[in-house]
């Protein structure tokens, strides 16, 4: 059975397990798990970083004793991670990331900027063209969100907003800049699925 | 100005509409809410204190020109805090930066929303402008988060467009009991909704003076629409976790933080707190050795006029 495990320790995990499990139930079944503390990475199949405060997150992740977890399993176990967890999974960041001394996973060849689109007021909502979900527009929502202003050769570009990426993928890693557990839109999980 | 600063962000290689951007829709109003959960609100009320609370942790700080001890001690008229000061603080840290605007006080808030702030706290701590109507939320851009004591009072700002509810608990008293009051209040009522018809829950909005639809949605959900943090009284680790037992999505830390003799180790201590909740063990390592709790006050002395949560309905 393939289980999913949803880094639970700050930010809109609730929404992220209720959309896991929907996405499961569509495709034959399988669980769901919370991951508060180290010792439950190593049995999931895939593994979702869900938005939160990047900060708040990263710093918790080093406390609780999951970074080093994470990072052994991004030799093999897909990863997601949604615009907080894109801020996670990047290597480089930007001066904002610098100056907070925030910590970073380090695993996809992308430098990030926080909060790229501006503060709440320019949050928005977007259809957006992802051709490796086929012909349909994809519903994105960005909530002070971040983006990728650079992605190095081997990351592969799903999708982009003017100048910036927004979806990215590495391997088994892939970043989004949006969220698509707040939409009824599945199509993202399922492609992240596929890739276990 | 934002379709403009949109659509420099968007000048290369465009591949969208601009009038297909959609902003200050309910979700994503909703949705900044729930980024903030598991997490701890805290009051700052300068660019320092703001660093302080993002190096320990907080997941936003709410700007305000003192903390709701200080607004109680020294009396007179509570308003929005300076611009100025906000902007600091605004630019002092990345994570989302809150302010309080004065009950009905529409004007403070267009200047909240004018300036930039990620969400506005409609706030009883505040003296009230209005004694009849709060703001009419909905036409905002931004977020608002409404205190209450209780199930009706909660969907009432709902319905006017708070996109996050809080206790109201008693600020500035360090005090917890009022806090518990109305979380139990929120959670007991929510309860009971569970399995009633559509007749039933006709009559419990009527009691609540609330609109069946929110009711209807809160008793199929079995929680409150929107995101649902725990304010007013919160002083140590133990009662930030108390509270998240009771139900909280999060905690708001008002004066327990800077009227601690050590706030960086306090805010720390609070945070790790809500992380680690349902830990005793855990909890035991995190409140040791804090130093001097914020004094408090028992909010059995306060008169009736001195109490702030009866502001608002």
């Amino acid at each position: 059975m393939i289980r999913i495990g949803v880094i639970a320790l700050q930010g809109n995990i609730e929404e992220h397990v209720q959309a896991a499990e929907r996405a499961l139930a569509e495709r034959g079944g399988g669980e769901v798990i919370q991951i508060k503390h180290s010792g439950i990475i190593p049995g999931c199949d895939a593994i979702i970083i869900p938005g939160g405060e990047s900060t708040t997150v990263g710093r918790l992740m080093e406390r609780e004793g999951i970074t080093p977890e994470i990072k052994a399993a991004a030799k093999h176990t897909p990863i997601l991670g949604t615009c907080a967890g894109l801020i996670l999974l990047a290597k480089h960041g930007d001066e904002q990331i610098e100056r907070t001394k925030q910590p970073l996973l380090k695993l996809m060849d992308i430098h990030v900027k926080r909060n790229a689109f501006g503060r709440q007021r320019e949050s928005f909502e977007a259809l957006l063209d992802i051709p490796v979900l086929g012909g349909e527009p994809f519903p994105a929502v960005f909530i002070r969100a971040p983006a990728i202003t650079h992605a190095e050769k081997d990351v592969q570009i799903l999708a982009s907003l003017g100048e910036y990426i927004v979806a990215a993928r590495q391997k088994n890693l892939l970043a989004l800049a949006f969220h698509p557990e707040l939409t009824d839109d599945m199509r993202f999980h399922h492609y992240f699925l596929d890739m276990i | 100005m934002i379709v403009s600063f949109i659509s420099t962000v968007l000048k290369k290689g465009m591949t969208m509409k601009l009038e297909s951007l959609r902003h200050g829709t309910a979700l994503l109003k909703r949705g900044l809410a729930k980024m903030q959960k598991g997490g701890v609100i805290m009051d700052v009320t300068n660019a320092d204190q703001a660093r302080i609370a993002e190096e320990a942790g907080a997941v936003a700080v709410m700007a305000l020109h003192a903390v709701p001890a200080d607004i109680r001690k020294s009396g007179g008229v509570a308003r929005m805090a300076d611009p100025l000061i906000i902007s600091e603080i605004m630019d002092a840290v990345t994570i989302p930066v809150m302010a309080k605007v004065r009950i009905g006080h529409f004007v403070e808030a267009q200047i909240l929303e004018a300036l930039g702030v990620d969400m506005i706290d409609e706030s009883e701590v505040l003296t009230p402008a209005d004694e009849k109507s709060h703001i009419d939320k909905v036409g905002f851009t931004v977020p608002f988060v409404c205190g209450a004591r209780d199930l009706g009072e909660a969907l009432r700002r709902i319905n006017e467009g708070a996109a996050m509810i809080r206790t109201k608990g008693e600020a500035g008293t360090g005090d917890i009991k009022e806090a518990v009051r109305h979380m139990k209040q929120i959670m007991g009522s929510i309860r009971e909704l569970k399995g009633m018809n559509d007749e039933e829950l006709m009559k419990v909005s009527r009691k609540l003076g609330a609109p069946f639809e929110l009711v209807k949605e809160t008793a199929e959900m079995q929680r409150l629409p929107v995101v649902n943090f725990a304010a007013g009284g919160i002083a140590t680790p133990a009662d930030a976790a108390l509270m998240m037992r009771l139900g909280a999505d999060g905690v708001f830390v008002g004066s327990g933080i800077f009227k601690a003799e050590f706030p960086e180790k306090m805010a720390k201590a609070i945070v790790e707190a809500v992380n680690n909740y349902d830990k005793p063990e855990v909890l035991a390592e995190i409140s040791k050795g804090l130093g001097g709790q914020m004094k408090g006050l028992d909010i059995h002395v306060l008169s009736e006029d001195e109490m702030l949560q009866t502001r608002g309905w």
